[in-house]
């Protein structure tokens, strides 16, 4: 597989969080924490349950907006209030519910809410044509069943819609939510790959993950949560599995991690 | 423990292709038969039931009055009888598509008749004033239910019932204990008493069925043109033909002279049978083809899905309250014209429970998302053949009631059966 070429700190990251800080009520659930996305890259967010990941990204998403910290994309500072605003940036979640209609069409859900029109009709023409275009160029060759129902489809099938649905608007950011939880081992390895055809077509990933063996495959970078804060960010070729299962379990490992 | 996806990574396109590519094959008229016989063992059910249905009753209750049921008077009875369930089904759809239920459906279509009647009888208003304050009352009872339902969320069965029996009383209000308002207004009485000229309904039926070879055609040709998913050419044209055959059918039965005596000639379209064709269009058009329509398939699929891809779903929401009871007006005054009169009960007793039982034996789900237009029409059909074909075989009351509610529990029961096979098919 084609790595990304190791990056300059020329390059600028597409979401860098600095010192954010996060409370609901009176617990402090993220402390001070750092976090960047690059462009073509993979950035895996691991950590135990209740590590923060999901608050992390709940923050990135402007669903439950950060109380503290710098938060800049593509280099400039923004305001992520609310995830209209996230939306704007080109930012897209991908839930672990994936949120489809399974009563409706492939297309009709790659273009829930935003539908195509043609005065004051719907144009499927464009939006077929569009979908089909958007999930070839995901190497998901789908000519001819864009038109299947979502209940007709298998979870990875799910999973891959719900990803297309969030690459169609000209995102600069995509967020994994265990995309590969409630997976199979050949639909798992299917929707990895997507997930590196999306670094490779130049957009910053950034995936959510328990399972050590997706991370590694398809990682570039991955950053460790342990009780809210940031313990790592590294290159995934810099370490080694025990290292990274460490930093989650205990904050610290082979030189990395909090300092004891 | 090791990063092995470069040596997988081909199996893995591989079988992305496979995966993906199930219905990747071009389709002819055999794998398009095929297709849709797979559709209908996994529970897609669609107009399958209706039709069926349709079909069994005319052969029994023609079996059984051979020379009454299929008569061509009573064929023209037939239609007028199933306008108004018809079209209170036709509003009830959109509310099922959310998964919703509207109760109060019924009496406000015996309010929105009283308020007409009266308008025309007691205020001496022209017809139209009386029809747009009708089904404007119609609108803002869907507006309260709307209101009640999407954002005090209250469920729609308690808010509806609740109307169910206040609606009840209003009308009592407005028209007396015992009373009686009659309809003598000529254009509301033609809607279901009078016909269309002969040479006009073969007009329109020719129209109608040319119209939707037209429609169909030039939707193949650009799905053709643009390499889209289309359907064989074959199964366009035989359904367009089949279209065709029973609009063409159905004017020739109603252009029959049917007057019981030789004297005069009684034949022609029932007006009230366009009127139905008009708000079938319509509604199919808004169902299938404009985003609000899309919106409240999704809606009824997966609300939270909804909201977060943007539509405002309270709104869609109230609006298919507010497009039930405007339809329930409407189908107030058709009930209201085949009976040249409005009582307290009108829209009362089982009228609602006959509507939506035609909008489920048609194939709209009672658990919201799947329906369409056209179910109301087929149900409506099939719930007119009962209570007709019953009353032509005299039977009891009591029967009456068994037979019809062991109808609507099948229809439900198919229903309900269809959809633990879809979820059984869907991998």
């Amino acid at each position: 597989m084609a790595r990304w070429e190791p990056l300059g700190m020329s390059v600028t990251p597409v979401l860098d969080l600095r010192g954010i800080e996060k409370s609901y009520g009176s617990v402090k659930v993220l402390h001070d924490v750092c976090f960047t996305a690059y462009p073509g890259e993979v950035t895996a967010l691991v950590g135990d349950n209740g590590a923060g990941k999901t608050t992390l990204v709940k923050c990135i998403g402007g669903i439950h907006p950060h109380d503290r910290g710098e938060y800049r994309f593509e280099g400039r500072p923004a305001r992520v209030g609310n995830p209209r605003d996230a939306a704007a940036l080109g930012i897209e979640i991908v839930h672990q519910d994936l949120a489809l209609c399974e009563n409706l069409d492939i297309v009709q859900n790659l273009f829930l809410g935003r539908e195509r029109r043609r005065g004051l009709t719907l144009d499927e023409a464009a939006m077929e044509a569009l979908a089909a275009e958007t999930l070839s160029g995901l190497s998901v060759r789908t000519m001819g069943s864009v038109r299947q129902r979502i209940s007709n489809l298998s979870g990875g099938q799910r999973q891959t819609v719900a990803i297309a649905r969030a690459v169609l608007w000209d995102s600069r950011l995509v967020v994994l939510d265990e995309p590969a939880a409630a997976l199979g081992v050949a639909q798992t390895q299917q929707v990895l790959e997507l997930v590196r055809r999306l670094a490779d077509r130049g957009l910053a990933v950034v995936l959510i993950s328990h399972n050590m063996n997706d991370v590694f495959a398809v990682s570039d970078r991955i950053a460790a949560l342990y009780l809210g804060r940031m313990v790592a960010q590294v290159r995934t070729a810099d370490v080694t599995h025990r290292q990274v299962v460490e930093l989650i379990t205990s904050g610290t490992g082979g030189g990395l991690g909090l300092r004891r | 423990m090791s990063t092995d996806i470069p040596e997988g990574k081909e199996a893995a396109v591989r079988l992305a292709d496979s995966d993906f590519a199930i219905d990747r094959r071009d389709h002819d008229a055999r794998s398009a038969i095929a297709d849709y016989w797979g559709r209908v063992r996994s529970g897609e059910l669609g107009a399958l039931p209706a039709i069926l249905g349709l079909v069994s009753l005319v052969v029994l209750f023609t079996a059984l009055r051979p020379d009454t049921f299929l008569s061509k008077g009573n064929i023209a009875n037939l239609f007028t009888q199933a306008l108004p369930i018809t079209i209170l089904a036709m509003g009830l759809v959109f509310v099922l598509l959310l998964g919703e239920i509207d109760l109060s459906a019924g009496v406000a279509s015996g309010v929105s008749a009283a308020v007409m009647a009266k308008l025309i009888a007691d205020s001496g208003q022209p017809w139209y004033v009386a029809v747009i304050t009708a089904v404007a009352i119609g609108i803002v009872i869907g507006t309260g239910i709307g209101w009640l339902v999407a954002v005090v969320r209250i469920p729609s069965f308690v808010v509806t019932l609740a109307l169910f029996l206040g609606l009840q009383g209003l009308t009592l209000r407005l028209i007396g204990d015992g009373g009686t308002v009659p309809v003598r207004d000529d254009v509301i009485v033609a809607l279901a008493n009078k016909n269309m000229p002969v040479w006009a309904g073969w007009t329109l039926a020719g129209i109608c069925a040319a119209g939707y070879a037209a429609v169909q055609l030039a939707r193949w040709r650009r799905q053709r043109s643009r390499e889209l998913v289309a359907r064989p050419i074959e199964l366009v044209v035989a359904q367009s033909a089949t279209v065709a055959v029973v609009l063409l059918a159905g004017t020739y039965l109603l252009s029959l002279d049917r007057a019981p005596s030789p004297f005069v000639t009684l034949a022609g379209i029932p007006w009230g049978v366009p009127l139905v064709g008009v708000l079938l269009i319509a509604c199919t058009f808004v169902l299938a083809r404009t985003p609000y329509g899309r919106h409240v398939y999704a809606v009824g699929g997966n609300a939270e899905a909804a909201r977060r891809a943007g539509i405002n779903v309270t709104r869609i929401r109230v609006s298919v309250f507010m497009i039930a009871s405007g339809f329930a007006a409407i189908s107030g005054i058709v009930a209201a014209s085949r009976l040249n009169s409005v009582t307290p009960d009108s829209g009362g007793g089982n009228t609602l429970l006959y509507a939506v039982g035609a909008a489920v034996i048609g194939g709209t789900s009672l658990f919201g998302g799947r329906g369409k237009a056209r179910d109301a029409v087929f149900g409506g059909l099939v719930i007119a053949i009962i209570e007709n074909g019953l009353g032509l075989l005299g039977t009891k009351a009591y029967l009456n009631f068994l037979i019809t509610g062991a109808v609507l529990l099948l229809a439900a029961s198919i229903d309900a059966l269809a959809r633990r096979r879809r979820s059984a098919a869907g991998r």
